[in-house]
């Protein structure tokens, strides 16, 4: 479940007592997670049970729920563990739905074609944010702000009003269902879970990976170091855009068109799953598997909130808050605690 | 470009680009709306293109305001947007559970507890910064995601409506022939501006967004300084969320304020202010503000569809900080003539444009800033 591929951590010549090595241990904010997720799963089982909770399909739903928000919150990671920030993931969401449903409905593209078409689109719109960021020295929050007003105009630009897909091989893409032990996963949750193994792969056994935690954990001396700094960066913003696109098309087979108003706001649940994740935002450390628990716990929220029946959608967000607040808070105690 | 002495000493002057660009914005409006600069007295009340500018960009220039000084320290409030709703909905609740909702008292009452909560919310990012040393993108994350959900929570999930005059004045009303909320406005630039150019405060505020370990050094009360700017830009979002509530006489807990702190610091970048912190300018992000304001109202008259406001914004976005990147000056206009007026690197300008004239690799221009 968590890695056993550490990130080169200095040893400590001391010898630590045992409480605060347990505490400075970079794992400990994914274990919390995951213990959270299966506490709020033990809490489900026992008050629900009688409601079907304990099915294998409602556990399975959550990965068919979250797919699209699972495969932009792993290109949040990456962009995130550089220490940058990408708030455009929403946007280019909304416009790579609004986008396929134009090609393939207005202007009858297959969509063999049209998919390759979008995670271009996506990744040369991460690229360009990556180049500006990297070469004119602008704060990753600034660019990635213009591009996520860019990519919601050009939603607006293809079509103001929202476009439904009635393409055969759109709905039985959508429809198709691969079984797995006592329920089902859809397509767009095979491939978000595909999409998590790959970047658990580049992150930790790669080259690549390695310069990414370089980067963000400190730039001056990855640069030092000799490390191709800037190439890694704007690296990282293809692949969040790219990870943004292919996320478009995992929301667009799930609701099946495309809507201007479509994942509006999606990036700052990208970002809340990727910091309940145990993703410092200075950069650095973290894991991705975090992340996926931080979307598990994102989408367990919301099916307990279905479940209780009473409680309104805001609480959604109320709780997404409160836990926000509570693992930035576990973060900034572990972090000050391995400084000193 | 001209390089005579006066040309150069207008152009590096702080406000230059920004009232540049709200002057070709306003004249670009000319052609298509030939009387845009005319204003008419109708009803005692005064009308016109320019007056509706300043009517309709009133809460954003309010929220950047607060949103300068926040910048000024080196943070970011993500939560004004929140803010405002949270406000909104809180003011108009108390006044519609009012038997009487034209009470003055009730109304009074009513907006003091609204700014009262928005003075709560900006307690709780400054502890969470100043005190809990946290990222100030993401505490205010944390009111930015859950607020809107307080926001409905208050309001129960519906729009809130309200019929009271007196409230109504605020975001919607005439005095003296102008819209009661450009009084309001002035009121808090001027106090601001007061505040922080006549006192010491604002050298205290830039000190702090320089080097706040440096500036506690010397005995500046940094954490002190951090927590009153975000109150304050709390303040100024709640005063805008009545504002934005009595204008339409309704809180919309999911809508209201919806992406205003984007908005606002877009116009506190395009005014000129650094986001490093470290130095700011009240002046500039009011124009700023105006020029957000009149692009969109530019938007509307020429009969562009109002559907590309964004892509327009975001060009306006990527130029403005295009043209306050010293690395991009540097590269296009040579020399580093522009270099180092907007809080960029001292000689990041000339290194860059030395490294061009060799090698072109960013690579190359990064080593040689570091060395």
């Amino acid at each position: 479940m968590t890695t056993t591929t550490h990130k080169p951590a200095a040893p400590d010549s001391r010898a630590p007592s045992r409480a605060s090595r347990v505490l400075a241990d970079r794992r400990l904010p994914v274990l919390v997670t995951a213990a959270l997720f299966l506490l709020m799963y033990a809490i489900g089982l026992s008050r629900y049970q009688n409601y079907g909770f304990a099915e294998t399909q409602v556990f399975l739903n959550l990965f068919i729920d979250n797919s699209y928000l699972l495969v932009a919150a792993v290109g949040a990671t990456f962009v995130i563990l550089s220490g940058g920030i990408d708030l455009s993931v929403g946007s280019v969401i909304g416009f790579t739905t609004m986008f396929t449903a134009w090609l393939v409905e207005k202007q009858g593209l297959p969509l063999v074609l049209v998919i390759p078409m979008a995670l271009a689109v996506g990744a040369f719109g991460g690229y360009l944010m990556g180049y500006v960021i990297q070469n004119f020295e602008i704060q990753p929050f600034i660019v990635t702000l213009a591009g996520l007003f860019l990519f919601r105009g050009l939603c607006l630009v293809i079509s103001k009003e929202s476009i439904s897909i009635t393409d055969s091989s759109v709905s039985s893409m959508a429809q198709a269902q691969v079984s797995v032990g006592g329920g089902f996963l859809s397509i767009g949750a095979i491939v978000s879970l595909v999409v998590l193994a790959a970047a658990f792969y580049v992150l930790h056994y790669t080259r690549f990976g390695r310069r990414v935690y370089a980067v963000g954990g400190n730039e001056q001396s990855a640069l030092l170091m000799g490390l191709p700094q800037g190439g890694t960066k704007i690296a990282v913003y293809t692949m969040s855009g790219f990870c943004s696109a292919l996320a478009g098309l995992l929301f667009t087979l799930y609701i099946q068109s495309g809507d201007p108003l479509h994942a509006t706001g999606l990036e700052l649940d990208a970002i809340a799953a990727v910091v309940i994740g145990g993703t410092l935002l200075t950069g650095g450390s973290g894991y991705v598997v975090g992340t996926l628990f931080g979307v598990l716990v994102l989408g367990l929220i919301k099916s307990l909130i279905q479940f209780e029946g009473t409680l309104s959608s805001w609480w959604t967000k109320i709780a997404t808050g409160v836990l926000l607040c509570a693992f930035i808070l576990i973060q900034r105690t572990m972090t000050t605690r391995r400084k000193t | 470009m001209t390089t005579t002495p006066r040309w150069r000493t207008l152009t590096r002057h702080h406000l230059f680009w920004p009232v540049a660009v709200l002057v070709v914005l306003l004249l670009v409006n000319v052609p298509f709306t030939p009387d845009f600069f005319s204003i008419k007295m109708t009803d005692g009340h005064l009308y016109g293109s320019l007056v509706s500018i300043v009517l309709f960009g009133s809460p954003l220039i309010l929220v950047a305001v607060g949103m300068t000084l926040v910048i000024a320290t080196g943070g970011i409030d993500l939560s004004v947007g929140a803010v405002v709703a949270i406000t909104g909905a809180l003011t108009c609740s108390y006044i519609s559970d009012q038997a009487d909702q034209d009470a003055l008292s009730g109304v009074l009452l009513a907006m003091g507890i609204g700014l009262a909560a928005a003075v709560v919310c900006g307690l709780w990012n400054g502890f969470l910064v100043a005190r809990m040393g946290i990222q100030p993108i993401i505490a205010t994350l944390i009111i930015m995601v859950a607020g809107r959900g307080v926001a409905q929570l208050i309001t129960d999930g519906q729009i809130i409506t309200v019929n009271s005059e007196p409230y109504k004045l605020i975001g919607g009303g005439y005095w003296l022939t102008l819209p009661f909320s450009i009084f309001v406005v002035a009121a808090v630039v001027a106090v601001t501006v007061a505040l922080t150019r006549r006192t010491a405060l604002g050298l205290l505020v830039e000190s702090v967004g320089g080097n706040a370990e440096a500036s506690r050094l010397v005995g500046i009360r940094s954490r002190r300084i951090k927590i009153m700017v975000y109150v304050f830009c709390a303040l100024c979002a709640g005063i805008a969320g009545l504002m934005i509530s009595s204008n339409t006489s309704a809180a919309d807990g999911n809508n209201a304020g919806l992406w205003i702190e984007l908005d606002a610091i877009l116009a506190v970048v395009i005014g000129g202010t650094s986001l490093l912190g470290g130095r700011f300018s009240i002046g500039g992000t009011v124009v700023g503000a105006l020029v957000i304001q009149t692009l969109t109202t530019t938007i509307y008259t020429i009969g562009v569809p109002t559907q590309t406001n964004l892509v327009f914004k975001a060009a306006v976005v990527i130029i403005v900080c295009l043209m306050q990147s010293p690395k991009f000056r540097a590269k296009v206009f040579g020399g580093g003539r522009f270099g180092g007026r907007f809080g960029g690197k001292r000689g990041a300008g000339q290194a860059a444009a030395r490294a061009d004239a060799t090698t072109t690799t960013p690579e190359t221009v990064r080593t040689m800033e570091v060395s």
